[in-house]
């Protein structure tokens, strides 16, 4: 992808490339892709993670603490966002959370330095798409199984005016069903965004060594590079931050669910 | 853009990425959601539970103490009111003893006393009876010697009674 003609492409890092291991599914060509390489990846990081915290001690390590400390923290989550009830679907937005974390962290390893070429499984739409639906069909299951087609109630919020009710309930329906668009978007965009940004900066680094009046690109790559540290820190955190919000919200969607108001 | 190149018509690997999605998520959400979560959820509450319990085995031994403490202080509350019952007790007896004996010494000097006076009187009467009869006999003798009459004895004791008595 460098800077072999001299020209830069960010998009390339997005690109999905085929490992081999081709079969037939359905009339479909499945393939083992670099993206589902990145997957099991983050698979094998997340189960060596968690197995490392099964060791149960009564005063845990730090190890065992640091796993506490995430399990703790859904299902902190889920308690406060839908109540005792939400233990039941703590397994499952445990899973999205880490999935998410783990993939957006592999995402941001230095492994260009080695030459291999790290991949975003969470930017793209397609995945961060379909599991968002995944979400939004458990809310869809969950409050028609519990509440039948009072669930439909779920669009008027409590203490509408009658008047106001055809006015209402149209735009409520409208928020709910955008909101596994604006679920799988929100990490799509922000994984994509920061690893363009990221990618530009680096290209200038390079151009700029390669330039022809090297003082003037010299200070361009050093101000980059600089830039580059800061925002790379800023996508750890932003890796962090996506991976909640989507818990988050999974939880808070599966809350309006489960308790209707 | 590859992300959104793979949402048209035919493209190879849309279906690829949605299919080890799929597996791996299935695999994440059996394997460590429903596998290894409960677990460490189950050690987290069991621990929980146990600082629980510690902590309310700790206060009831601490009242338990609190109580056992109390429960003493009454007892030496109550065994020095008694203790001074008792000594209380044995002063008054001893004081009460005392008197009795003192009493009882009293009367005893009391009765020597009066025997002791009653002897005296006795002493006094015989001496005085001895005097009476030696006063009679000597005026018997001075009698018979100044006058050579010879009187009767019992005469010259009339007669030295009606002297010494008046």
């Amino acid at each position: 992808m460098a800077a072999e003609s001299g020209k830069i492409d960010p998009m390339h890092q997005f690109e999905v490339t085929p490992l081999g291991g081709g079969f037939n599914l359905g009339g479909h060509d499945i393939l083992f892709t670099n993206s589902a390489l990145w997957m099991v990846i983050a698979a094998i990081a997340l189960g060596l993670f968690m197995w490392g915290g099964m060791r149960r001690q009564l005063v845990p390590g730090r190890w065992q603490a640091a796993v506490e400390g995430f399990t703790g923290f859904i299902s902190n989550m889920m308690m406060a966002n839908i109540g005792s009830e939400g233990r039941k679907y703590t397994p499952y937005v445990f899973s999205l959370f880490m999935f998410i974390l783990f993939c957006n962290l592999l995402g941001m390893l230095p492994l260009g330095v080695l030459g291999l070429h790290p991949f975003t499984v969470t930017s793209h739409i397609a995945i961060t798409g379909v599991l968002a639906l995944i979400s939004f069909a458990i809310v869809l299951i969950v409050g028609f199984w519990r509440h039948g087609l009072h669930f439909f109630s779920l669009f008027v919020p409590h203490g509408t005016p009658l008047p106001m009710i055809p006015i209402i309930a149209p735009i409520e329906f409208v928020s709910f069903m955008v909101r596994p668009f604006s679920l799988g978007l929100r990490l799509f965009v922000a994984m994509t965004a920061g690893h363009v940004l990221l990618k530009v900066l680096s290209g200038f680094v390079i151009n700029g060594f390669n330039a022809e009046t090297l003082w003037l690109g010299s200070i361009v790559s050093v101000l980059s590079f600089i830039l580059m540290i800061g925002i790379s820190a800023l996508e750890l955190l932003v890796a962090g931050i996506q991976a909640y919000v989507f818990a988050l919200l999974t939880s808070l969607y599966i809350n309006d669910a489960v308790n209707l108001h | 853009m590859p992300q959104i190149a793979q949402l048209t018509a035919d493209n190879w690997y849309l279906a690829s990425q949605l299919f080890w999605l799929l597996v791996v998520f299935a695999g994440i959400y059996l394997v460590i959601g429903r596998g290894m979560l409960p677990k460490i959820e189950a050690t987290v509450d069991a621990r929980d539970r146990k600082v629980a319990d510690d902590l309310a085995a700790a206060k009831a031994a601490h009242a338990a103490a609190d109580g056992l403490e109390e429960s003493y202080r009454q007892q030496s509350d109550a065994s020095r009111v008694a203790a001074q019952k008792a000594v209380a007790e044995a002063k008054d007896k001893a004081a009460k003893d005392a008197e009795k004996r003192l009493a009882k010494v009293d009367a005893e000097l009391g009765d020597k006393l009066a025997a002791a006076e009653a002897d005296v009187a006795a002493a006094r009467k015989s001496a005085m009876a001895e005097i009476e009869s030696v006063a009679a006999e000597a005026a018997g003798d001075l009698v018979a010697k100044l006058s050579g009459v010879k009187i009767g004895a019992a005469d010259a004791k009339a007669a030295v009674k009606a002297v010494l008595h008046g």
